[in-house]
Order: C-alpha cells, then sequence, then structure tokens
C-alpha cells in the first residue's frame, strides 16, 4: 500500500552560532542576520519519510515549510534528498507566531494538501526547543499523536508501529494512520542528497522566485515538478484572527541579553605549584577526596 | 464543583511513586498559590492510586482529582489529554504546571491547542507580576512569568498569557526545589470517572513493548561534575574529563555545543534542554557559559572554570578561574590529586 507522507520542516536559524544583533528591539529574532539551515530532527524526520517510501512502493513524500520565501531553500535541499514536492506557506500575516498560531496555520496548509497517511516533524526546532508544534498540530486536525520516534517500523493495515525513545527507555507502540509522528534526534540521520535528484530539482523554484525572469518563468511552467508551491493565509482559508501575533496567547514580556552578575572570582595560574595548592586546598576543605 | 480559578499540577506517577519533578512544581505551586490567595490542587490519572493523595497532601495540596482506571497507564497521549481538557474546561484553572518530561511535553501541547491556551515549554522560573500591553495599553495583574532561556541560549525571555487560561508551563525535573510544605498538611480528594473524561476512541494507541532502561549516568546524584565545553575541541580531550572524573568520584556533564559536536551522549547535557545540577564541585572546561548551560548548574556550590579564554561569561560566575588550555590543566589535577589523596 503506498502511502501519502507530509513532512513538517522549519528553515532555522543556525543557534549554535549567533551574534549579538540576533534580536530585534520588539523581541523577536532577527533572522535576517543569521545563518539559516534545515532544522536538524526535521531531517531526522524526513529520513524516516523517505525509508517509508522505499518500504512502500509509489508512496509520495510532500514538505511543508512555513516561513519566508527564503524557506524555498530546504524545500530544495528535501527535494535533493528523495522527497517528490513542497510547500512554503508563507504570509505577513503569519509574523510573530507562537507555537499555536504556527500550528493552526501548518493545519490550515495540511487540510489545504488533504491526502495523508502520516505526517511527520522534527521533534523540536533548534530556535524555540518546544516541541510544541508537532502535538498541536495533531489535536487541531483531530489526529493521534507518537511523540519521540526514534524508529518508524512499519505503516500497514492501517496502523503504523513505532519505537519511542524516553526518558526512561523505549517503548513500541502501534497507532491507526492518519497520525502525527515527531522524531528524535536519536533516530537514524538523513540520507545525503542524490546525485540524479540534484541534477532533477536544481531549477525548483517558488513562482515568487522567479516572477521577475520570464525565461526560467516559461521553463518551469512547462515543467511542473520543478514548481515549489507558494501559499498564503488565503490560498489555505486560514482565519486571520487565529494568525501571526493575534493568533498567539503567549507574549513575549521582556527580553534580555544574558549579564551575569559578577562574583569575585579568584585566579589560579596554571603552574604545578599553583594547581597543586589549589588540589591540596580543594582536598583540606573536603570538596573533594 | 465551584473551585475554579486555582493552581493545577499535572502529576505523574510511576511504580507507585509520585515523580520527583511533580513534587518540585507542587512546591512552587505552593508558594505562587500563596502567594495569589488560591487553592492548590493536583492532578493523578493512572492506575493503582491508592493512597496517592498520602504523597501529595505534605507539599501543600488542597485538592486531588484522582482518575484511576487500568487503560491510564502506561500514559498514552490521547486519554490523558482528553482528562485534562475536560477537567480544564470544568474547573478552569488559572494556572497549570506539567513537568518538561516525555509526558508533559507531550500531553501540555495538545491541552493547550484544544483550549487555546499559551504554553511555555521549559521554564527555568515562574513568578507573579504585572504586565501592560504595549498596543492596547490594557493592564494586567498578577500574570505568571514564565522564564526561559530562548534561542540556543543567547537571551532569557519573559513570556505571559494575557488573555487565555490556564497559563500552562513545563518545568524541567531538578530545575525547581522540592520542598515539604507540612507533614500533616491535608486536603480532599475528588475521584473522577474516567468514562466522564474519556471516550472509547481515545484508547487507540497500545504500548506492545515497554522496556525500562535506566540511565547510566547518574549527573543529578554526583556530588562532583566535570562538565566539559566546546573548548573541549575533541573527543579525545573528553577523555581527560572522563579521567578527571573517575579520579575524584565524580561523573562527566557537558554543555550542549559539546554534545551536538558528537563527543558525549545526550544524556550528558547540562542545561535547560538537559540536566539541572547541583554539586558540591562543577569544574567547567573549556565552556564559554552561554545561559542555557549555566541555567542547569549555576547552583553549583563551588565552581572552578577552566578556559584559555580569561574573558570567557561562564568565568563570571566561577569562584576559581584557571586561564589555561584543558589538555594542560586537566592532567595536572589527575597527577595532584593522586600524589596529595592518600
Amino acid at each position: 500500500m503506498s502511502l501519502n507522507i507530509i513532512v513538517l520542516a522549519k528553515q532555522v536559524p543556525d543557534t549554535r552560532n549567533v551574534g549579538k544583533d540576533a534580536m530585534k528591539e520588539d523581541g523577536t529574532v532577527n533572522r535576517a542576520a543569521l545563518p539559516a539551515i534545515f532544522n536538524p530532527e526535521d531531517l531526522n524526520a524526513l529520513e524516516q519519510a523517505l525509508k517509508l517510501k522505499e518500504m512502500y512502493p509509489g508512496s509520495k513524500v510532500t514538505l511543508l515549510t512555513m516561513g519566508p520565501a527564503r524557506a524555498a531553500e530546504i524545500i530544495r535541499e528535501g527535494l535533493y534528498r528523495g522527497a517528490d514536492n513542497g510547500v512554503v506557506l508563507s504570509d505577513r500575516a503569519f509574523a510573530g507566531s507562537d507555537t499555536l498560531a504556527t500550528s493552526y496555520a501548518l493545519s490550515a496548509a495540511v487540510k489545504k494538501i488533504g491526502d495523508y497517511d502520516i505526517i511527520l516533524g522534527g521533534r523540536q526546532a533548534i530556535d524555540g526547543d518546544t516541541a510544541q508544534v508537532g502535538p498541536q498540530v495533531a489535536e487541531k486536525l483531530g489526529l493521534p499523536q507518537v511523540t519521540y520516534a526514534e524508529d518508524i517500523l512499519s505503516a500497514e493495515n492501517g496502523k503504523v508501529k513505532v519505537v519511542r525513545r524516553i526518558e526512561s527507555g523505549v517503548e513500541t507502540v502501534t497507532c491507526p494512520m492518519p497520525v502525527v509522528v515527531t522524531v528524535n534526534g536519536s533516530a537514524a540521520d538523513c540520507r545525503p542528497r542524490n546525485a540524479r535528484a540534484v541534477q532533477k530539482y536544481k531549477y525548483a523554484a517558488l513562482p515568487s522566485e522567479v516572477a521577475a525572469d520570464e525565461k526560467k518563468k516559461a521553463f518551469i511552467e512547462a515543467r511542473p515538478y520543478l514548481n515549489i508551491g507558494e501559499w498564503n493565509a488565503e490560498t489555505v482559508e486560514a482565519d486571520l484572527a487565529q494568525c501571526g501575533l493575534s493568533g498567539s496567547p503567549t507574549k513575549v514580556k521582556q527580553i534580555e541579553n544574558v549579564v551575569f552578575t559578577a562574583k569575585e572570582a579568584r585566579e589560579v595560574e596554571p603552574t604545578d605549584e599553583a594547581l597543586e595548592d589549589l588540589v591540596k586546598e580543594l582536598i583540606a576543605n573536603h570538596t573533594i577526596g | 464543583m465551584a473551585d475554579k480559578n486555582n493552581l493545577i499540577v499535572y502529576c505523574e506517577f510511576e511504580d507507585g511513586k509520585v515523580a520527583d519533578v511533580s513534587l518540585e512544581l507542587l512546591t512552587k505551586g505552593r508558594q505562587l498559590a500563596d502567594r495569589l490567595g488560591i487553592r492548590l490542587e493536583a492532578l493523578v490519572a493512572g492506575d493503582n492510586l491508592k493512597d496517592v493523595e498520602k504523597q501529595l497532601f505534605p507539599y501543600g495540596v488542597d485538592t486531588v482529582y484522582k482518575v484511576e482506571d487500568k487503560r491510564l497507564y502506561p500514559y498514552t497521549s490521547l486519554p490523558h489529554s482528553s482528562i485534562l481538557i475536560n477537567l480544564f474546561r470544568e474547573i478552569e484553572p488559572r494556572i497549570a504546571f506539567m513537568g518538561a518530561t516525555s509526558i508533559g511535553r507531550d500531553l501540555g501541547p495538545r491541552v493547550s491547542s484544544a483550549l487555546h491556551s499559551g504554553l511555555t515549554a521549559d521554564c527555568t522560573s515562574l513568578e507573579i507580576g504585572d504586565y501592560t500591553d504595549a498596543k492596547t495599553g490594557k493592564e494586567y495583574k498578577d500574570l505568571l512569568y514564565q522564564i526561559r532561556p530562548a534561542f540556543g541560549g543567547n537571551i532569557v525571555a519573559t513570556i505571559v498569557n494575557p488573555d487565555c487560561r490556564p497559563q500552562m508551563a513545563t518545568v524541567r525535573e531538578g530545575v525547581m526545589k522540592k520542598e515539604v510544605k507540612d507533614s500533616n498538611y491535608t486536603g480532599k480528594v475528588v475521584d473522577l470517572d474516567v468514562n466522564k473524561y474519556t471516550s472509547p476512541e481515545d484508547f487507540v494507541v497500545d504500548i506492545i513493548d515497554r522496556h525500562v532502561e535506566k540511565s547510566k549516568v547518574n549527573l543529578k546524584g554526583s556530588p562532583i561534575v566535570v562538565g566539559g565545553g566546546y573548548g573541549v575541541g575533541s573527543k579525545e580531550n573528553f577523555d581527560l574529563l572522563f579521567q578527571l572524573a573517575d579520579t575524584l568520584g565524580g561523573e562527566v556533564g557537558a554543555s550542549r555545543a559539546a554534545v551536538d559536536a558528537g563527543w558525549v551522549d545526550h544524556d550528558r547535557q547540562i542545561g535547560q534542554t538537559g540536566v539541572t545540577v547541583r554539586p558540591k564541585l562543577y569544574i567547567a572546561c573549556g565552556i564559554s557559559g552561554q545561559i542555557q548551560h549555566v541555567a542547569g548548574m549555576q547552583e553549583s556550590s563551588l565552581i572552578i572554570s577552566i578556559n584559555s579564554d580569561p574573558n570567557a561569561p561562564i568565568n563570571s560566575i566561577a569562584d576559581i578561574v584557571i586561564t589555561g588550555k584543558v589538555e594542560d590543566v586537566v592532567p595536572k589535577l589527575i597527577k595532584y590529586y593522586k600524589k596529595n589523596s592518600k
């Protein structure tokens, strides 16, 4: 049985590598100032999707991301690795979304895609670390969820069989489809790009990316598979009151850069003598030993 | 049930015991409930819940809601979320807490989505305070400040939920302190009928296998923690940290950067998205001191920082600073400990 799989992915600022201008004054992220990457655990989720596609020939993997037009970069990256098509959900109305408003917009787009058996996503994104969007999308679509997935063993006879990694150990569960599964970083790494797929999709683009270039536009129009979907709030029939800042119950009251209250630290030189004295002192006051 | 507008903690229950993280949240919840003049409530859903209230009352719980059914243990998402959603609709809590565990982080978002209430994950501090909406000028009294490092730990954000209830937050184990309020404290028990709060369709997930793997790493209980960061430089240099920890009878922890680099396993991560430790001695090796890490170790009794950068942020919270290379300093500490300890 072939499956329709949607992978929710996010382009994230590489938070492991940020400078001082990373935040705007209103407390939101200044994405323009940062290198943008494919959220790591979303790549783990994509791998699970691609594995299922191999297990169940004829399956289709659709990537869905919400973000600015620039997020088409991760759709192309996904196509290079084996996804079949992708959609960027982009609208000013989504700006300032918290996790709830984000999951509302994503679930509206999922409904628009319509046909799905499994919705996959990373457990969490590295810019927020909340792990909330997956379960919230599941709730909004009225679907069951399996979080912290490490391996999807099978998806047949209407059920998925999934290994989950939780604090206390490992659980194997079955759950009826359609289902939302969020994938843990301990799952298999995503396969690399496939050279043929790179050849095939290197000109894949959003309509807005080629709007100013008649030649490229015509090229893509002749090859529909190169067209990355570009949807907005209207396309997915989103209720604007539930989008962006107005759809976000949480508000940022305050953002502080981190300043530690300095203690008076004692400096110890890295010399043999000073270090031996320090060790003796720690032994004498029973800190160690 | 007219008891509305209170503070409720979803309590996890395993092997006949309420989880530490839940008791920690009850302790914090009791403080905040006192500050707000409201009641502290606890919800436990599971199997074999007999006398569970005896574990909860000492933390100052006024009402224990119990839902007992074989099918509620082990935890699965749908029935537990249905219980919370339906109960919260009825008792309209002002504030709801749950552990930032694989259960709380599975459950919380689902409940917040159904109730359209805001949820803040992995808070490191919870306070009560006022808020003025910058746009409308509307003033709000006594909101829950949900404080957490954000953005990979580069900033600390204070989040509020002005209009939606309950104000929900998750907190990791070890972040709040667990403290009995009064061992004779007692409240009331309300037994809830599982069939009233769940539907048969909620029980669609079958757990076909479950094996408990106790973590081999006991960071939380270790009196000495040797923490390594990106500045350690390599997996090989991390071996030195393991040697030092072995020598001193401690455990090795790590910053997120070192875990991301693949030098140590994830279960050794210390910080907001890892474990919180309060050892007698914390030796920070090549750790720059991002807030996300500091949040998990700043209450250590004595902090020694070994860093080649004299201006590393961690140095400002350290008691002793050694400016030097980890690979030079650590072997010397091992050598001089061995020499002097007998």
